[in-house]
C-alpha cells in the first residue's frame, strides 16, 4: 500500500503537480527526525489515533457495495497525515498537514473529491478514544459499544461534487497485523511501515448520486499504516490488492515495480482473521488488459495467483475509469473477482 | 553706354574639374539698340545674359550696367537695378503664380515705383490680354504667359530689356507673333533690348548680332 | 526590380534630412502612441494582478456584518459544516505602507492562483518555521526585512501587497486567532444559513477600478493618438517631399519598361521597410517614454483612485506588434495621397506643379464642408448625447471639424487680407501666404490640434485647481484631525479634548450600497463650522436643520447627477428612505456618498466605530494640541493630521494627477513644431519657382528670407488665433461634459490669460524656430539654383 506513502509526500509538492516526475526519489530520503517503525505489538486504541512524530499515516477505507438492483458500487474513504517536521505544533504553527480522498464508484461514474488542512486549528485530525477522524465535514466516528474495540463499529460520511454517501460498518472480524506482527517490510532493502487491517466489516448505508440515494449494502476493508522511510529510490510505482473472496478469507497482496522484477508481498487472511504472511515473491499479480484512462494506459483486468493457497483468479474493474484526478493522480476502484475463488474487492495503482 | 562686359569670365565648378564657361568677353550695348546672343547649346549665351542682369557674378573682368559696376556692387545694389533698370523675359516660370495677371503685369513697374495704370492697361490690350486679366497664370497658355511676362517687364520700362530664349518655349507661328509684339514694344519704349536665342531667323531681326562659341565671341 | 529599388532608395543617402524627418516623425508618433499604451498596459496588468490576487475578483467572501474580524473558531466549524472556504487576514503591517495578506495554501481556491509559492520544497517553507513573505521585487526593494519572514519576490503580486502564511500574518499583524475574511469556493456551498454575524458577499471583480479609471485611461489614449497623427502629418511631409524630388526618376523608371503596378510595389516595398525601421525605433522611444511616465501614472492612479499600479514597465509582445502595426498603417496613411498621385502619374506630361495646387484649393473647400459637418455632429452629441463615449465622440469631431475648416478658414482671411493690402509687395505677400496654404495645411493642422489640446488641458487644469483649491479651503474647516485607536480611546480622547477646544465634531462614516453601487454614509454634526463653511451646489432652505432633525440628506455631486436626482427625491438606505435637502461638491471620490445627522447614522448603523474627530482650536493653539494629544495619549505618527498638512496631501494629489498630461502636451507641442519644421522644409524645395520670378525683378534674396520668415509666423499666429475659441470650446467640454460624465462632477471654467499669452508665445517660438532652417538656406541660396528655375524643366 505504499501507494498511499507516495500521496502522502506529495503532499509536499502540492503546487508543482503537473512537473511530477514519474520517479519517486523524493521518498527514499533519510527520515530526519522522524521516529522509526520498529516491531512490536500494537497499542489499542492510542494506535488508532494519530501518530505525529511519524512522517505519513492513513486510514483508508474502501467499501465494495451493491444496490437494490444488483448494480455494484465502490466506495473510498482515506484520511491521510503528512508531517513537516516531527511533533506537534500550536495553531497554523503545528507541521501537521491532513489530506482526505472520498470516492464513489459505479460501472458507469467515478466521482471523487479531495479536501486539505492543515492540523493545529481542528480542521482535521483524528483522536484514538473516543475514535474519530474527520477532515472538515468527512467523518469516520466510532459508534462501537463500551468495551468493543473502537474500530468495531463506525459511521462514514463523505461529500463531493455531485456525491455524497453515509455508511454504517460492522465489524465481523478480528483487527489483523499486516507482514510480520504488523511490522510490514516495503522493499528488498528493508523499508518498512507499520500495518494492520479491519478487512471485516459489513456495511449498510446510503451512495447519493446527483442527488439520487441508492441504499447499499456490501463489505469493507480499512487499512492503517504509518512510517517515515516508506521506500526505496528506484521503485517507481505499484499495484496494490484488496481481495474479499465469498467464503469469508481475504487475501492483501501488493507489487512494488521497480527497474528489475518488483517485489511482490502478500498476506493470506483466514475467514477467521488468522493472518499468514506469504514470503516475497510467493503472489503473481500478470495484467491481461490495458484501459486508456486519463491519456495513460493502465491495466484494469489482472490475473492473480497465490499457489500456496491455491489462488488463481481474475480480477476485472468495475469501472476501468476508476481514475482519481487528484493532486497526485492514481487509479482506485472496485473490482470483481472470478476463478478459483470468487468475490470482491479494490484495486489501486499508480506509477503509470 | 548703357551695359558694356570687359574681359568677362565665368567658371563653373563640376565634377570633372573647373569649367569655363565665359573667356575673356568683350561686348558694349547702347541705349535704344538691340543686339541678339546667338550660339550653341551651352556656348555660355545664358551665363551671360545672368552676369548683364546681375543675377550672377563673373570670376574676372568687369561688368558695368547704367555706370555701376555690377562685379563690385552688393546684392542690394544689384537688385535694386533689376528692379529699375532691367526687365527679364525667361524661356518659362516668368510669372508669380500666386497672383493674377492683372497683378503679374503691374508687379514690376511697382516695385520700381513707376506704376502707370494707363500705360499698363494700353500694354494689355496690345498683348490681347485685356479679357485675362483675372486669370492666373496657370489658367493662361504659354504663349499666354509669355506676353503676360512681356507686358510685365515693358511695363515699368526699363532701360534694358533682357531676354533669354522668350520664344523657345512656343510654336513657331505663336513664338513670331510675340516676338513681333515684343520688338515693337521695346521700339516703343526706346529700351535697350539683349536677347539670347539660338535661332539665326530670330536673331536677324535685331539690330545686331554675336554670335558665343565655347564661351568667347566669334 | 532590384535595379529600381535601389534608384529608389538612393534618394535617400542623397537626402539625409529628409529620410531624418521621415524617421523621426515616424518614431516619435510611435513613440508616443506606444508609449501611452504600454502605461495603459501595465495599468490594467496591475488592477488585474490586484483583483486576481486571491480570485476575489471570481470569489465570494464571508465577513462579519459588523467589519470586524472573525473568529478563527468559526471558520474550522464552518470548515467542519460542510463549507468551502479560506481564511485570509489582512491588514496593514505597522509602522510600512505594506498590505499584509495572510492566506492559507491548503484550503486556498484552485484558481485563486496567483499566489506565487511553486515548489514543493517552497510550500513546506511557507507553512513551517519563520515562514516566508512574498512582494512585488519593487515593493521588496523598499522593504527593510526587520523582524519579517524571509523574503520572496514574485512580479505576480500587485505592487504594495505581502502575501504570506495565514499564521504568520496573524503573528505579524497581531491578530492571533482571528481572520480579516473567508474566501468563498466557487461550486456548490451547504444550502444552510450562515452563524449569526456573517454575511456573504458578492465577488468584486475589480470592474470598479477599472471603470473608475477608465475615462483616465482614455484620455491618456486620447493624447496619445493625437501625439500620433500630429507625428503622421511630419511622415507626410517628408514622403511628399521625397516623391516630388523623385517624379523625374519615377517617369524614367516608367518609361525604362518598369510597370505602374511594379513601381507602385517598389515604393510600398520601400516604406515598409522604412517604417519597420523608424517603428522599431519608436518602440523602443516609446518604452523609454512610458518608462519616465509610468511613475507619475502610477502616483496619480494612487492619489486618485487608489488604484495599485506598478511602477516597472514589462514588456509585452502584443504591444510590439501593436506599435509595430500603428507605425506601418500610419505609414500608408501618411503615404496615401502620394500613392495615390504616384499611380495616377502621366508617363509622359511633363509636371505640372500647378494643378494638384488648383485641385487641392477646391478639395479645401470640400475638406471646409465636411468640417462644419463634422462641428454640427459635435454640437448635436456635446447637446444631446448622454455619457463618457458621447463626450469624447463629442470632443473628437470638434477638433477634427475645426482642423478641418482651419484650411479654407486661412485661405479665406489670406485672400481678405491680400485684398485690404494697398503695396505691392504685402499683395504679393498675402497672396504667396494663400498660395502656401495648401502644402501647409496638414501642419497648420497638426499645430491647432497641438495648440487647441494645449489650451484646452491647461485651463481645464488650471479652472479645476483653482476650484479644487478653494474647495479644500472649505471643506477642510477643522484644525486638526485625529483619530482613535479604539472605542474606549475615542472616549477617553472626546473627554480630554472637550475642554481644551472649541469643539470636538466626531466623523462618523459606514460603508453601504447606494443605488446598488458600493457608497459612503457620513455622520455630519449640526455645527457652524459645517454651516459657515460647506459649499453646498444646491439645497432647500434649512438644509443643516433638516438634517439634524433626521428629515433629509445630503448628497455629493457623483452620486446626484449619476442618478438624475433632485431636490426631495429619496434616497434608500438602511433604516428607511431619507430625502435629499441638498447636494455638495465632493472632487477626488471616486464613490457616491450621504451625509446624515450622526444619531441618524448611530440608529441605522449601530456598529459603526466612533474613531475620528475634527477638532476646532485657535489655529495658533493646534500644534501645541497636536503635540500634546500625541504626548498624552501616545498616538502613533499619522493620527493627528493638521489641516495643512491634509491640503498638502491634497494638493500633491492633484498635481501628480496632471503631471502626465502636462509631460504628454509639451511633446504634443514638440512634435506640432517638428511637423511645421518637416513642411517647411518640403516647401522650401517647392517655392523656389515662386520664388525665382520676385528675386529675378529685384528682390533681394535676405528680403525674400525675411518675408518667408513672417508668412510663417503670419500663418501659425493664425492659426494660434483659430486655436484659442477652439481651446476653450475643448476646455468647456472636458469641464462641462467629459468631468461629469467620468468623474461625476462639473467644474467653473475659468480663463487664464497669462497662462494663453505665454502658450502663444512658445507657439510662435517654436513656428519661428520650426522655419529658421528654411529661411537660412533661401537667405543663402545660391543664384545659381534660382537661375536653373528657369533654365530647366523641373
Amino acid at each position: 500500500m505504499n501507494v498511499r506513502a507516495l500521496i502522502l509526500g506529495f503532499l509536499l509538492a502540492l503546487t508543482a503537480l503537473p512537473a511530477l516526475p514519474q520517479g519517486f526519489a523524493d521518498m527514499g530520503r533519510a527520515a530526519d527526525g522522524f521516529a522509526l517503525p520498529r516491531r512490536g505489538a500494537f497499542s489499542f486504541p492510542a494506535d488508532h489515533g494519530a501518530h505525529p512524530d511519524f512522517r505519513i499515516e492513513w486510514w483508508y477505507l474502501t467499501a465494495s457495495l451493491t444496490g437494490p438492483d444488483g448494480t455494484p458500487y465502490g466506495a473510498q474513504w482515506t484520511l491521510f497525515r503528512t508531517a513537516l517536521a516531527p511533533g506537534e505544533g500550536e495553531g497554523w504553527s503545528s507541521p501537521q498537514l491532513w489530506m482526505g480522498h472520498a470516492a464513489v464508484t459505479t460501472p458507469e461514474r467515478h466521482l471523487y473529491a479531495e479536501r486539505l488542512a492543515r492540523g493545529g486549528i481542528g480542521q482535521a485530525g483524528v483522536t484514538a478514544d473516543p475514535f474519530h477522524a474527520w477532515i472538515d465535514d468527512w467523518q469516520m466516528i466510532a459508534r462501537a459499544a463500551p468495551g468493543a474495540d473502537a474500530l468495531s463499529a463506525l459511521d462514514l460520511t463523505a461529500a463531493g461534487e455531485a456525491f455524497s454517501y453515509a455508511l454504517s460498518l460492522e465489524a465481523t472480524g478480528p483487527i489483523v497485523a499486516q507482514g510480520e506482527g504488523g511490522y510490514s517490510v516495503k522493499s528488498a532493502a528493508g523499508q518498512a511501515s507499520r500495518y494492520y487491517s479491519q478487512p471485516f466489516y459489513g456495511v449498510t448505508g446510503q451512495v447519493t448520486i446527483d442527488g439520487q440515494a441508492i441504499p447499499v449494502t456490501g463489505q469493507a476493508w480499512l487499512d492503517r499504516e504509518w512510517s517515515s522511510q516508506p521506500l526505496a529510490p528506484d521503485q517507481t510505482g505499484w499495484d496494490w490488492f484488496s481481495l474479499m473472496f465469498d467464503d469469508g478469507s481475504r487475501l492483501m497482496g501488493f507489487r512494488l515495480r521497480d527497474a528489475g522484477d518488483g517485489f511482490t508481498s502478500a498476506t493470506w487472511i483466514a475467514a477467521d482473521g488468522t493472518p499468514t504472511p506469504m514470503p516475497p515473491g510467493a503472489l503473481r499479480v500478470t495484467p491481461l488488459r490495458l484501459a486508456d484512462v486519463a491519456d495513460r494506459s493502465v491495466p484494469v483486468d489482472w490475473r492473480v495467483e497465490l499457489p500456496a493457497q491455491g489462488v488463481d483468479v481474475t480480477v476485472t474493474a468495475v469501472n476501468p475509469g476508476a481514475w482519481m484526478g487528484t493532486l497526485v493522480p492514481y487509479w482506485e476502484g472496485p473490482i470483481l473477482i472470478t476463478g478459483s475463488h470468487r468475490g470482491r474487492g479494490y484495486l489501486e495503482m499508480t506509477g503509470y | 553706354m548703357l551695359l558694356t562686359l570687359t574681359g568677362v569670365t565665368k567658371t563653373y565648378a563640376t565634377g570633372e574639374g573647373p569649367l569655363t564657361v565665359l573667356d575673356g568677353i568683350d561686348l558694349a550695348l547702347q541705349a535704344g539698340t538691340s543686339l541678339a546672343l546667338t550660339g550653341e547649346s551651352g556656348s555660355g549665351k545664358s551665363t551671360l545674359l545672368h552676369l548683364a542682369a546681375g543675377l550672377d557674378l563673373a570670376d574676372a573682368g568687369r561688368v558695368e550696367l547704367a555706370g555701376v559696376n555690377l562685379t563690385t556692387a552688393g546684392d542690394p545694389v544689384r537688385a535694386g537695378l533689376r528692379r529699375g533698370t532691367v526687365g527679364l523675359v525667361f524661356q518659362q516660370f516668368n510669372l508669380i503664380p500666386s497672383l493674377d495677371v492683372a497683378a503679374n503685369l503691374a508687379f514690376q513697374a511697382r516695385l520700381a515705383g513707376r506704376h502707370d495704370p494707363a500705360w499698363t492697361a494700353r500694354l494689355a490690350q496690345v498683348l490681347g490680354l485685356s479679357a485675362l486679366l483675372g486669370r492666373y497664370p496657370e489658367q493662361l497658355s504659354g504663349g499666354q504667359q509669355q506676353r503676360v511676362a512681356i507686358g510685365r517687364t515693358l511695363a515699368a520700362r526699363p532701360q534694358l530689356v533682357l531676354a533669354d530664349e522668350p520664344t523657345g518655349n512656343l510654336d513657331e507661328a505663336t513664338g513670331d507673333a510675340v516676338l513681333d509684339l515684343m520688338l515693337r514694344l521695346v521700339a516703343d519704349t526706346g529700351a535697350a533690348l539683349l536677347m539670347v536665342t539660338h535661332s539665326p531667323r530670330l536673331a536677324g531681326r535685331l539690330d545686331r548680332r554675336v554670335t558665343l562659341s565655347a564661351g568667347r565671341i566669334t | 526590380m532590384r535595379a529600381g529599388l535601389s534608384a529608389l532608395l538612393s534618394h535617400w543617402l542623397r537626402h539625409p534630412v529628409q529620410l531624418a524627418m521621415l524617421m523621426l516623425g515616424l518614431a516619435l508618433a510611435t513613440a508616443l502612441w506606444s508609449g501611452v499604451q504600454a502605461i495603459n498596459a501595465e495599468a490594467r496588468a496591475s488592477y488585474d494582478r490586484a483583483a486576481a490576487v486571491l480570485g476575489q475578483n471570481r470569489m465570494e467572501r464571508i465577513v462579519s456584518q459588523d467589519g470586524g474580524p472573525i473568529a478563527q473558531g468559526l471558520y474550522v466549524a464552518l470548515r467542519r459544516d460542510g463549507w468551502k472556504v479560506s481564511p485570509v487576514v489582512e491588514g496593514r503591517l505597522p509602522a510600512t505602507d505594506l498590505r499584509l495578506l495572510g492566506i492559507d495554501p491548503l484550503t486556498l481556491p484552485a484558481g485563486a492562483a496567483s499566489v506565487p509559492v511553486r515548489t514543493g520544497a517552497d510550500l513546506a517553507d511557507f507553512l513551517s518555521g519563520g515562514g516566508q513573505l512574498y512582494l512585488n521585487p519593487e515593493t521588496a526593494a523598499g522593504l527593510r526585512p526587520d523582524g519579517l519572514p524571509a523574503l520572496r519576490t514574485d512580479p505576480g503580486l500587485p505592487p504594495g501587497t505581502g502575501l504570506t502564511d495565514v499564521g504568520v500574518a496573524q503573528r505579524l499583524l497581531g491578530m492571533e486567532g482571528r481572520l480579516s475574511y473567508l474566501l468563498v469556493s466557487p461550486g456548490a456551498q451547504p444550502d444552510r444559513p450562515l452563524p449569526q454575524g456573517l454575511v456573504r458577499r458578492a465577488p468584486d471583480d475589480g470592474t470598479d477600478i477599472a471603470r473608475l479609471t477608465d475615462s483616465f485611461h482614455l484620455n491618456l489614449t486620447a493624447f496619445g493618438f493625437l501625439a500620433f497623427a500630429v507625428g503622421l502629418f511630419i511622415v507626410n511631409s517628408a514622403i511628399g517631399l521625397a516623391f516630388e524630388q523623385r517624379r523625374a526618376m519615377l517617369r524614367t523608371l516608367r518609361a525604362l519598361g518598369l510597370s505602374a503596378r511594379e513601381i507602385m510595389g517598389l515604393v510600398l516595398l520601400e516604406l515598409l521597410v522604412l517604417a519597420l525601421a523608424a517603428g522599431m525605433t519608436g518602440i523602443g522611444l516609446g518604452y523609454l517614454v512610458a518608462a519616465a511616465l509610468l511613475p507619475d501614472v502610477a502616483a496619480t492612479l494612487r492619489g486618485l483612485y487608489g488604484a495599485e499600479v506598478t511602477g516597472t514597465l514589462s514588456l509585452r509582445p502584443g504591444w510590439w506588434l501593436a506599435g509595430l502595426g500603428m507605425a506601418m498603417a500610419g505609414t500608408l496613411l501618411a503615404a496615401g495621397q502620394s500613392l495615390w498621385r504616384l499611380w495616377h502619374l502621366p508617363l509622359l506630361a511633363p509636371a505640372q506643379p500647378r494643378a494638384w495646387a488648383r485641385a487641392t484649393a477646391r478639395s479645401l473647400w470640400r475638406q471646409g464642408l465636411a468640417g462644419a459637418a463634422l462641428l454640427g455632429l459635435s454640437a448635436g452629441l456635446l447637446a444631446f448625447g448622454t455619457g463618457l463615449p458621447a463626450g469624447f465622440g463629442g470632443l473628437a469631431a470638434l477638433l477634427v471639424g475645426a482642423a478641418l475648416c482651419l484650411p479654407l478658414g486661412l485661405i479665406l482671411v489670406t485672400g481678405l487680407g491680400g485684398r485690404m493690402a494697398r503695396g505691392v509687395l504685402v499683395q504679393w505677400f498675402w497672396a504667396d501666404t494663400r498660395q502656401q496654404v495648401p502644402g501647409l495645411s496638414l501642419a497648420l493642422m497638426a499645430l491647432l490640434l497641438a495648440l487647441a489640446a494645449n489650451i484646452g488641458v491647461g485651463t481645464m487644469v488650471s479652472s479645476f485647481r483653482q476650484t479644487f483649491v478653494g474647495w479644500l479651503d472649505q471643506r477642510l474647516a477643522s484644525e486638526l484631525y485625529v483619530t482613535a485607536r479604539s472605542a474606549d480611546e475615542a472616549r477617553r480622547l472626546e473627554a480630554w479634548l472637550a475642554p481644551r477646544t472649541d469643539a470636538v465634531l466626531p466623523i462618523l462614516s459606514a460603508g453601504t450600497p447606494l443605488f446598488g453601487r458600493p457608497g459612503e454614509v457620513y455622520g455630519i454634526t449640526d455645527h457652524p463650522t459645517y454651516r459657515d463653511n460647506w459649499p453646498l451646489l444646491a439645497a432647500l432652505p434649512d438644509v443643516w436643520g433638516r438634517i439634524a432633525a433626521g428629515q433629509g440628506l445630503m448628497v455629493n455631486e457623483q452620486l446626484y447627477r449619476a442618478e438624475a436626482l433632485a431636490l426631495g427625491d429619496a434616497v434608500d438606505l438602511p433604516g428607511g428612505p431619507l430625502p435629499v435637502v441638498g447636494v455638495y461638491s465632493d472632487y477626488g471620490n471616486p464613490r457616491p456618498q450621504v451625509l446624515i445627522a450622526p444619531e441618524s447614522l448611530m440608529a441605522r448603523f449601530p456598529d459603526t466605530p466612533r474613531l475620528r474627530f475634527g477638532l476646532r482650536v485657535d489655529p495658533d493653539r493646534a500644534g501645541a494640541l497636536a503635540a500634546a494629544l500625541v504626548a498624552e495619549f501616545g498616538l502613533p505618527d499619522g493620527a493627528v493630521v493638521d489641516q495643512a498638512t491634509l491640503k498638502a496631501l491634497s494638493l500633491q494629489v492633484f498635481e501628480q494627477t496632471f503631471a502626465v498630461t502636462a509631460a504628454l502636451n509639451v511633446l504634443t507641442l514638440g512634435i506640432a513644431g517638428l511637423a511645421m519644421f518637416a513642411s517647411l522644409l518640403t516647401l522650401s524645395g517647392l517655392r523656389l519657382p515662386q520664388v525665382a520670378p520676385v528675386w529675378a525683378m529685384g528682390l533681394t534674396r535676405p528680403r525674400l528670407a525675411l518675408l518667408d520668415f513672417a508668412r510663417t509666423l503670419l500663418l501659425a499666429a493664425l492659426t494660434l488665433v483659430a486655436a484659442l475659441p477652439l481651446g476653450l470650446a475643448l476646455a468647456w467640454v472636458l469641464l462641462a461634459v467629459v468631468n461629469v460624465a467620468a468623474f461625476g462632477w462639473r467644474l467653473p471654467m475659468q480663463v487664464f490669460p497669462g497662462d494663453l499669452a505665454r502658450l502663444g508665445g512658445i507657439a510662435l517660438l517654436a513656428a519661428g524656430v520650426a522655419s529658421l532652417i528654411p529661411v537660412l538656406r533661401l537667405a543663402r541660396i545660391a543664384p545659381a539654383a534660382l537661375l536653373r528655375v528657369f533654365a530647366n524643366e523641373r
